[in-house]
Parts: C-alpha cells; structure tokens; sequence
C-alpha cells in the first residue's frame, strides 16, 4: 500500500511538473505550425510568471494574475510576430532577444518594486490558485488503488493544471477539425499554397502567435502562482527550451505533445525522490547527477528513439512574395 | 453560354504596364481573350508572360492599364478578387501542401464554414463529379506529396474548379508531364472549352500551341508583340515572332565513326541516402565524337545516375570508366575533373553555381587549384578577372562584367557561365543534364552549337534532359531510363519521337 502512495505521489508531482512543459509545448506548437520559429517561449513565460504576480499581489486575486500573465506572454508574442512576420527578420534572433529581455526586466523590475533581490513576497489565500479537491474523492476514499489515484493525481491540483490539459484536446480539435486550423497547417507547410488561395499568410500567423502567447502565459502564471506561490529570478529554468525538444519528439502533433512532456515531467519526479536516496550496488549518487537525468535522457531519447521528425516545411522562413 | 459570338470577352487587358524597379516587365498590354477559347500565350524566358498572368491573379497590381472580366471593368488586388472573379490559375510550381490530402487541398480557402468535417466530404463528393465530367480523376484521400506530379497537377485545376473559375490560367503546365500525361492534360483542356470554360495557357512549346489552342499571343522583352489565330500561324512564324529573328535548326552533323569508349558505365545501381535505389544495373558507352542522350520524364533514376558518375555519390554496385580511368571509393568530383571529366548539373542554382558570388569567383569554383589562377596560397586576381572577362566574351555571356553577381544574371546567362567553366577546362568527357532548363531560344542554340562543336572535337558526351526535342536535336545515340532501369538505347536517325515516348512510359516494343 505505502508502495502504491509512493509511486502514485512520483506521479502526481510528474504531472505537476510537466503542466509548464505542457503549456510551452503547445504554444510553440501553434507557432511552429504555423512556419514561425519560437525559441522565445522561455522569455514569454518568465515575463509572464513575473506579471501574473505583480497583479496577483497588487489585486490579491488569482484569476487577475492570470489574465495579466496572459496578456503580458501575448504581447511578446506579438512582437515576435511583428519582427518575424510584418519585418519578416530572423527568427532567431528575435526569440533570443525576447529571452534576454524578460530573463533581464524581470530581474530588474523585480528588485526595484520589492527589494528582495528579484523575488518577489509569497501570495497568500486567493492571490494563489489552490488545489481544486475534485467531487468524488470522498466516495472514492476507501476503493484501494483507485482511491488514492483519484486523491492524488486525479484531484487536488490547482486550476490551470486542468487549463493546460483542457488544451490539448481543444488543440487537437482546432487544428484538425476547424477551417483555422486547416490554414494553420497549410501555412507552415506552403504559405505560398495559402496566399494564392486567396487567405492572407500573416493574419494566420499573427492569430497563431496569439495562441502562443495565451499558453505561454498560462504556463507562467501557473509556475509563479500556483506552485512556487512567488516570482523568483529563473524561475522557468529552461522549460521553455525542454518543451522546444519535447515538440520534435511529439512531431508537431498535439496528443503525442502531452505525451512527451508527461514523460519529460515524470523523469523530473523521478530525478527530485532520487535525491539523497542510496540505491542498491551504487549507493548514494550525487545530487547534480540526478538532477541531470532528464536532460541526459532528453538528449538520448531525442537522439535515438524518435526516428524522424520532419518539421513543417515552411518553418523559420519568412514569406516574401516571389517577384 | 450560348450567345458565345455577341459575348463580351472573358479577358480583356488594356494597357498594362508593371516596372519592378529598373526593370520594365510588361509595356502596355493589350490582349482580349473571347469565352470559351483556349488561348496561348508564348514568349521566351522573361517575356513577362509571368508576370502578366500574375497580374491577372492579383499577386501582383499593375501600375496602370484596365482588366476587364466578361466585360466589366474590374480591380484585382488579391488572389481572393481574382477567384471571386471565376479565375483560377494552375501554377508552374504546384501551390499544394504535400503533408495534407487532396480533399483537404481542395478545401484550403474555399471551407465555407468554420468546421470541416462536413464541407470535406461535400469536397470528396465534388472531386468525384469532377473526376466524372473531365476525367480528372484523383483519390480525394490520398497525400498530395505522395501522387506523382500529373497527378498533382489535377488536382490543382480541381482545386480552381472547385472555386467555380471560368476562367482558367496554366502556367508551363506540361514541363513536367510525360508525353501521355500531357496528351490526357489536352483532353481535359478540350472538355472544359466544350463545356464554354475560358483558358490561357502559358509556353514556350510552339507545338503544344498549334496543338490545342484556339488563338495565340506572342510577348518579346515585355511586349505583346503579336495576336495571331492558331489555324493562322505556323510554327515558323511564331518563333521568329518570340525570338525577333528567324531561326535556323541546327542542322546535326552526321555521326562520324564513333572513336574510343571514353565512358563506360557496367551494370551501375545507385541507392539514395534513404536507401531507395534509384538506379538499377545500367549499362552503356559513349565514345569520343558521341554524343548519347539519355530521355525519361525527370525523376526517373537520371539525376542519380548523372550524381554517380559525375562522383557526387557512390554507386552501390558496378562500374564506371572514364578516358581510362577505373573509378574507385576513393575518386571524386576533384580527381575526375584530373580524368578530364566535366560536369554541367541539372540545377545550376543548387549545384552550379554560388549565386551570391560574382561572376569571376564562380568561375574559379572547382578550378582555384589550377595554376593559371595563382599558385601559393593567394588568388591571382587580376589574371582570374581576365581569364573570365575572355570566357564571358567567347561564351556570349550577357553582360560580360566578371564583378556582377551571379543572382543578377538571367537563367540563360548563368548557364553559359556554368557551360563555360565546364568546357574551358578542355574535358575529354562531358556530362551535361538539362543544358537548357530555363534558358530562352536564343542561348538554347548557342548552347546547343557549343555541344555540337565539342562532339566534332572529339569528345563524349553524355546529355540527360527532359525535353525530347533537345534529346533528339542533339544525340547520336537515345537511351531511355524509367524507374531506375535503362529501357533501351537505339540509334537516333532509327527512331522517332513516339517510340521513345512509349520507352519513357517503360513500354520496351520488340524490335
């Protein structure tokens, strides 16, 4: 019984920890779709980590920092847009700079407002989205198994961890089910295809941008406000580039992007109960050798057991009309 | 659709005129083009028939001049005019997203609701009644990037279809067709007219416009410079209106005794770098004073072929000798050029060429080592810009600045850049594939007595192209590859157009 506590707990803080990968997973997955490279989705959830709890904070309401977190990632995302679709510049470069910027002004902004070397003070009571006890946990108490699933991993986690898994399916419908996604799909692979069909290449780009910007801020507010109950400086810690790999290795497809970053967060879980535990015929390993383990493995399973990913074609490459 | 002789024209262009920068791409057209009519629209490289066209698709708006559609007077200013407008255009390079299917394809700009799932299957529906009343038939579920490229090209013009055009435009639609694909095509064609639909259909193949066409336009350096009506006009006549001058057909000398085998290629196969093979057990020589063309519609094993000879990749099995020489796993494209191998590639802008780098340094490519360009460790500058200023002279290529940068060259101009680095190196063995892909008339020919001149020197060559004119123009010898697999090589003057055609489709007719 401790047993199954145990491994359900491991599962449960998976979970938890690859909601941020889950939600830069997909943002960069409507971007990407859409032919516009996004290494910035880092810097959109550190901005929006740290908007959502200025407001939090200010306000005392949860809900306003997410709004604020959203439309701060959102209008990094519009800038991106701009500088990558309307000044057709280099993608690169322009997610790099928004990375440098928000790691910076978050920093900064937060040292001055606070004065606590760029944290900022903890949210309490409703500035902080608390675990959600979902209906049913009391009937199921007493189920073995089941019950202490739907305690631990079902139930109990804050809202916007049910948001980011709402959205996968929601995704999953926009994109193959609806005329948006159609041209979402085609603009990334032939904006050339979509122009001469008579829809206009950038209003699609710029509309998938907004997605991103959305699911970044989801991804931040829920790091800041949910779970580290403050802003700290780095508090997204490269997620934002570990969701980039986990979009290669779901293909660009949303259901196997929830996969991936489950995988992704379950390693993480895995990598904290490691800690300071001797295991057997090794003995105790050190700290920052399990704390790299789910890089490690990334690289590995990025390297060897995807098999192709081929991205859409038109990704990274501004559309300029043939002359 | 019945009053078609009082009706307004479908087209009517009246002084159109578009500048992109400096250059001046179409000079006041005038065209009218009457409903239910297949009209043509022929002209060399940069005509600005392209143009033109894209004008009438609203990519681009004309800087002055009228469009009128049935009529009336209109304004174009996207693709989304021009397709609420009844047009459609079948574009030279394919406007279609490989990853998605033909239904989907089919849908992309015309959904007609924010959901799909319903208006796809209408789309399926609307494919088969198409592929009913043309002969346009296509598996509305299958890959786009999987059909081949005839069929893909249906499902371009079921895609305009689809949005209702009257009126459809098709950019060099059969350069990529095989004879029998491009037959179907016209029959397509003739059944639309029948059924009262307009078309305009750019070329630059004067037999497609005697074939299938109602009326001619010819456009020279952005001019319209003649209407004529097909049943009017001769083959003769309209080259001469395209080119300016008249023409003469390089008349092909008569093959002398063949000399040495200076290529022998042995029961070659070739894989891809995924694995496929793409070349299987092909076996031929070309002697010196040969010249030996290989035809099959592109895609069919000659550019791997072309890759492994020339040392680009490695064959999986067999051999191949040049002037003498065995090839081994430790040649390449270096130390055949010491062979006196030299290879023009198919695509000059992925192979020949570094289109960023000015002319003299692009003739230095491949040849820096040389003496004549400097020894030690720096360029001899001053003599390379001589050496390339004497080649562009003798090689006719326009204009004769070794600074300019090869990007600002036209396609027929960067080929005989590429043909004089090639040739200028005095090779024993020259491999030439598409010498005259998206080359105008005039340095076709050029490029044409160029190979001719080398085949009367004494050398072999072997030349790869899809255009079976050119094929038969040039060569002593035809082979013909399908699917990898070389079909069979009969001599040129025991031949004719519909055997090898029948060959290309892989049909090996007893002898």
């Amino acid at each position: 019984m401790d047993l199954i506590e145990t491994a359900l707990a491991i599962l449960a803080s998976g979970l938890r920890l690859a909601i941020p990968l889950l939600c830069a997973c997909l943002a960069g997955l409507y971007s990407e779709r859409s032919g516009v490279v996004d290494i910035g989705l880092e810097g959109k959830m550190l901005a929006a980590a740290f908007g959502a709890t200025v407001a939090a904070l200010s306000t005392g309401s949860a809900y306003a920092g997410l709004a604020v977190g959203m439309a701060t990632a959102v209008v990094l995302a519009l800038i991106h847009g701009y500088a990558a679709i309307t000044q057709r510049g280099n993608q690169i470069v322009s997610g790099m700079a928004i990375n440098m910027l928000a790691a910076g002004l978050t920093a900064l902004l937060g040292n001055v407002w606070y004065r606590e070397g760029g944290r900022t003070p903890s949210l309490e009571g409703a500035a902080r989205f608390n675990p959600i006890t979902l209906p049913g946990t009391e009937t199921l108490a007493d189920v073995p198994v089941l019950g202490p699933f739907w305690r631990l991993v079902v139930s109990g986690h804050p809202l916007p961890v049910y948001l980011a898994l709402a959205a996968v399916p929601l995704t999953w419908f926009l994109l193959y089910r609806t005329r948006w996604g159609l041209r979402l799909r085609a603009v990334g692979e032939n904006p050339a295809a979509v122009d001469t069909a008579g829809i206009s290449v950038p209003r699609i780009r710029y509309s998938a941008m907004l997605a991103t910007g959305v699911l970044c801020g989801l991804g931040g507010t829920y790091l800041a406000v949910a779970q580290a109950a403050s802003f700290l400086p780095h508090i997204t810690a490269g997620k934002g580039f570990i969701a980039l790999a986990a979009l290669i290795f779901a293909k660009w497809r949303p259901v196997q992007a929830l996969g991936a970053c489950l995988l992704f967060g379950l390693l993480d879980a895995v990598a904290i109960r490691l800690q300071g535990v001797a295991l057997p015929g090794i003995g105790q390993v050190p700290v920052q050798a399990i704390q790299a383990l789910p890089y490690v493995l990334t690289v590995i399973l990025l390297a060897g057991f995807v098999g192709r990913a081929i991205p859409p074609k038109a990704i990274g490459v501004p559309y300029v009309k043939e002359r | 659709m019945t009053d078609q002789g009082t009706a307004a024209p479908a087209i009517m262009l009246t002084g159109i005129d578009k500048r992109f920068g400096t250059v001046h791409a179409n000079k006041a057209i005038d065209l009218v083009v009457a409903k239910g009519t297949i009209h043509g629209i022929i002209g060399e490289n940069g005509a600005g028939k392209s143009t033109l066209m894209s004008i009438l698709y609203g990519f681009y708006e004309a800087d002055s001049g009228t469009i009128a559609v049935n009529g009336r007077t209109v304004r174009i200013r996207s693709s989304a005019d021009a397709i609420a407008l009844g047009i459609g255009m079948v574009h030279q390079h394919f406007m279609l997203v490989e990853t998605m299917t033909v239904a989907e394809n089919v849908l992309l700009g015309a959904e007609g609701s924010g959901l799909i799932a319903a208006r796809l299957d209408h789309a399926r529906a609307e494919i088969a009644r198409l592929g009913r009343d043309y002969g346009l038939i296509v598996d509305p579920d299958a890959v786009v990037g999987e059909l081949s490229v005839g069929l893909q090209q249906r499902v371009e013009i079921i895609k305009a279809l689809y949005r209702g055009a009257e009126i459809l435009i098709l950019d060099e639609p059969t350069g990529v067709l095989t004879p029998a694909e491009a037959t179907q095509l016209f029959e397509v064609l003739g059944e639309l007219r029948r059924q009262g639909r307009t078309i305009l259909i750019i070329t630059h193949k004067l037999k497609e416009i005697m074939a299938i066409t109602d009326a001619v336009s010819v456009m020279r350096r952005g001019a319209m410079v003649a209407h004529r009506t097909t049943a009017e006009t001769s083959v003769a006549e309209l080259a001469e209106l395209m080119v300016g001058r008249a023409m003469t057909q390089p008349e092909r000398p008569a093959s002398a005794a063949p000399g040495q085998p200076l290529l022998v290629v042995a029961g070659l196969s070739v894989r891809d770098s995924r694995g496929v093979t793409r070349v299987t057990d092909v076996s031929f020589a070309v002697s010196a004073g040969e010249i030996v063309g290989i035809a099959g519609v592109s895609g069919n094993g000659q550019s791997e072929l072309v890759e492994a000879i020339a040392g680009i990749i490695r064959p999986s099995a067999g051999t191949i000798s040049v002037a003498g020489h065995r090839l081994t796993n430790a040649d390449d494209a270096a130390s055949l050029r010491g062979y006196g191998l030299a290879h023009v590639p198919e695509d000059r802008h992925r192979m020949g060429l570094v289109t960023a780098f000015p002319a003299w340094e692009n003739i230095l490519l491949g040849h820096h080592a040389e003496a004549r360009y400097g020894t030690g460790l720096l360029i001899d500058r001053a003599a390379t810009l001589t050496d390339t200023a004497g080649r562009m002279n003798a090689f006719d290529v326009r204009p004769d600045n070794p600074h300019l940068k090869m990007a600002n060259f036209s396609g027929g101009n960067q080929q005989k850049l590429v043909i004089a680095r090639e040739i200028g190196a005095a090779p024993q063995v020259l491999i030439v594939a598409q010498p005259t892909r998206g080359v105008d008339i005039g340095a076709i020919a050029f490029i044409h007595d160029q190979l001719l001149a080398m085949k009367a020197a004494g050398k072999a060559i072997l030349l790869v192209s899809v255009e079976l004119d050119e094929i038969f123009a040039l060569s002593d010898r035809i082979a013909v590859m399908c699917g990898g697999r070389l079909v069979g090589i009969r001599d040129t003057n025991a031949t004719d157009q519909n055997e090898i055609g029948l060959m290309m489709a892989g049909v090996e007719r007893a002898a």
